[in-house]
């Protein structure tokens, strides 16, 4: 091993990469948009309430919805169903026979009719029944309202018995401090880019540069296999930590994330990059041609990029996938940065962190083995 | 002389083909040694060999002393190469290539100097990707030579360029000369080889067909010099008459081939004491070219008739 040699091949690549604006743009442009995506889309289904259209057809009690005026009982219903911040009441007027049709067209997937004399009735002890509609396809939106309408109904009705609640609820987070999907992606992400970042390069530059001759070329320097290996090594954990920086800043930034930066991130950043170059190596060369070399990259690479935690919790997918996510290596690494971003066990990130290192050992012991500057 | 590379019995076969099929030769510490050959002869896997970069079948290779496969790291050291189809990182400049170079070999070589030698100062900063190929092929030649090689292996560093460059690739093989190097040059270029080599090798279907030095070959394997003068049939007659020497008659030239330079002058003598008219005279002498074609061409006409059936 000789420094000189590895920081010569470390400034070929990094210039190679920075005179190379698609590379560029995968390494520093994609990791926001990626982020503003799955923020934008996911952020319902962590903090944000559920818009939910009501036709109010008690003529008894219109509701204001400027003021939020509660004289009635029907405008006290849509208030505490306000008041439960999960759901939030935006009342249309329309005929309720047109009210189905609508939603279907507006591409809501909940909705409620308070019915004529709703207030009245109330007022009388008689009954009186709202009309949920939902949508079963979006079962967490669905539920979120059937929740809230059912509590605020029972709020109800235990008042009109004159009842007094004694058992309540408080609610509270995994983790600390509260911790909402965005947290949870950014831990992701960055594992998704130190996968799919070297991955994608490597398995690329080992096919090609064999076909060119490049290696060839290289094998009549001075210049080791193993040197090579540790300068592409080294340009991709640089690359990572300026990824996950980007990643960070623009969670924390414009997302609200809650996490906050900790040293222990790097070790994972670190030993991340070195497995999955190493890894991205050895896939381009057991390949015989550049295109069975991505088909064989292509083969690793897309069930760790969607089922290791990147996009989607581990612990929320079906059981026998879990034990599957369990198998990749990429699991380990998100799995590792939950524990040091989000929960501070350190125990837990440690025993991820002996994973990945014992994993990335093999890996390049057999990147190198593999790996051939010349022909026989 | 000490001998830089020597060659015994190789044979290189890839499955069935024998794309090398036992041949010897050595090169002299200090000379240009042009191999040449046909499309497919098996010039580049035989260069290939003795770069380190291809494992032999049969045969024993010395490169400097050293076996090029198993002692490679030692060797690359002290060999400098162009392969035939030199290739390189596409984002990366002459200069930075250069500069890569020297940092992997621990050399101290000014890379403007390099360039301004191979004549491709215009271009030390333009990107590999957009240099033309006899520009990426000076690249190439400026990066054997970062390591002060003690032997160059160039396989077909001239193609593609045009004449001048060609005269610049020239004068750097003679300079390397000069300084003690060994070049061991392919080409296709006959004339490339007759200015620049002190010996030759032709290899034809993976075998030595002649070697030697241009001028060994061309004696041995050339038609006999001849005088060419303007002149009628009957010219002809007398000369073959008067001097027993062969002379052909044709469109108004005659070919009368020449035993020794004295001929020469015995023929001027007797065309002079002919009386019939004459008019322009030259010398001729078969080429390197000429013998390479005759030769290449016998060994396939053999080939030929030995398959044809019977
Ligand atoms: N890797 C290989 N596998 C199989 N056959 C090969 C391989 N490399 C070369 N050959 C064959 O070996 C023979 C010699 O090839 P080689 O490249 O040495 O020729 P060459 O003399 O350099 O020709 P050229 O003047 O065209 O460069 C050819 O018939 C070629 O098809
Ligand atoms: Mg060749």
């Amino acid at each position: 091993m000789n420094g000189r040699r590895v920081g010569a091949d470390f400034r070929v690549v990094a210039r190679s990469y920075f005179r190379n604006p698609i590379a560029l743009f995968f390494s520093l442009i994609f990791p926001i948009i990626l982020i503003g995506l799955f923020g934008l889309i996911f952020s319902n289904a962590g903090g944000g309430a559920v818009t939910l259209p009501v036709v109010n057809a008690d003529p008894g009690c219109p509701f204001d919805p400027v003021t939020h005026n509660t004289t009635t009982y029907c405008q006290e219903f849509l208030a505490a169903l306000n008041s439960t911040h999960v759901v939030k009441v935006d009342v249309v007027s329309m005929p309720v026979a047109a009210f189905a049709s609508w939603l279907g067209q507006k591409d809501y997937t909940v909705g409620l009719v308070i019915p004529p004399g709703f207030g009245e009735n109330y007022t009388n002890r008689l009954p009186a029944n709202v009309t949920v509609y939902s949508n079963p396809q979006d079962a967490a939106s669905s539920g979120t309202v059937f929740g809230a309408v059912q509590g605020v109904v029972n709020g109800f009705n235990l008042r009109a018995a004159g009842g007094t609640a004694f058992l309540g609820f408080r609610t509270s987070n995994i983790g600390s401090p509260v911790y909402t999907y965005i947290d949870y992606l950014i831990p992701g992400l960055i594992g998704f880019s130190i996968l799919t970042s070297p991955m994608f390069s490597m398995v690329d530059i080992t096919s090609s540069y064999r076909k060119e001759g490049i290696f060839r070329q290289l094998s009549l320097t001075p210049l080791t296999r193993s040197e090579w290996l540790i300068s592409r090594v080294l340009w991709y954990i640089a690359l990572t930590f300026v990824t996950a920086g980007i990643m960070l800043g623009a969670g924390i930034e414009l997302f609200g994330a809650h996490v906050t930066f900790t040293l222990g991130l790097l070790p994972f950043l670190v030993v991340g990059s070195f497995f999955f170059v190493s890894l991205g190596m050895l896939a381009g060369s057991i390949a015989k041609t550049p295109e069975s070399a991505a088909l064989i990259g292509n083969i690793i690479t897309f069930p760790m990029m969607f089922l290791s935690g990147t996009f989607f919790q581990v612990s929320s997918m079906p059981p026998g996938l879990q034990e599957f996510a369990h198998l990749l290596p990429l699991y380990y690494v998100i799995d590792g940065m939950n524990q040091v971003l989000l929960f501070s066990n350190t125990t837990q990130a440690l025993y991820d962190l002996a994973i990945v290192l014992v994993g990335s050992l093999i890996v390049f012991a057999l990147a190198v083995r593999f790996f051939r500057w010349r022909d026989e | 002389m000490p001998t830089a590379i020597e060659v015994r019995g190789l044979v290189k076969r890839y499955g069935p083909l024998a794309a090398v099929d036992g041949i010897d030769f050595d090169v002299p510490t200090g000379t240009v040694f042009a191999f040449l050959g046909p499309n497919g002869a098996g010039k580049t896997t035989t260069t290939e060999i003795l770069e380190g970069l291809r494992r032999r079948t049969e045969g024993s290779v010395r490169v400097l002393g050293l076996d090029p496969w198993s002692d490679g790291t030692a060797l690359h050291r002290r060999i400098g190469v162009i392969p035939q189809d030199f290739r390189f990182f596409e984002k990366i400049t002459p200069k930075e290539a250069v500069e890569y170079y020297r940092a992997l070999f621990g050399t101290d070589v000014d890379p403007g100097k390099l360039l301004a030698q191979v004549e491709l100062l215009d271009k030390v900063s333009a990107r590999f990707d957009t240099l033309s190929g006899g520009q990426k092929q000076k690249l190439g030649l400026a990066l054997a030579l970062t390591n002060d090689p003690e032997i160059c292996f160039l396989d077909e560093p001239t193609t593609g360029l045009d004449p001048h460059a060609r005269r610049a690739i020239w004068a750097v093989i003679r300079a390397l000369r000069r300084e003690g190097r060994t070049v061991f040059l392919t080409t296709h270029y006959l004339e490339e080889a007759e200015i620049l080599a002190d010996h030759v090798a032709i290899i034809h279907h993976g075998r030595v067909i002649a070697a030697g030095t241009p001028n060994e070959i061309i004696r041995a394997h050339g038609r006999p010099a001849r005088l060419r003068v303007e002149g009628s049939p009957e010219l002809a007659a007398y000369l073959h008459a008067t001097l027993g020497l062969t002379a052909f008659a044709e469109g108004g030239r005659i070919d009368v081939e020449l035993g020794s330079a004295r001929d020469a002058l015995r023929v001027l003598n007797a065309i002079e004491s002919s009386g019939l008219p004459w008019s322009a005279f030259e010398t001729a002498q078969d080429t390197l070219e000429d013998v390479f074609v005759r030769l290449v061409g016998q060994m396939d006409d053999g080939a030929l008739k030995s398959e044809a059936p019977t």
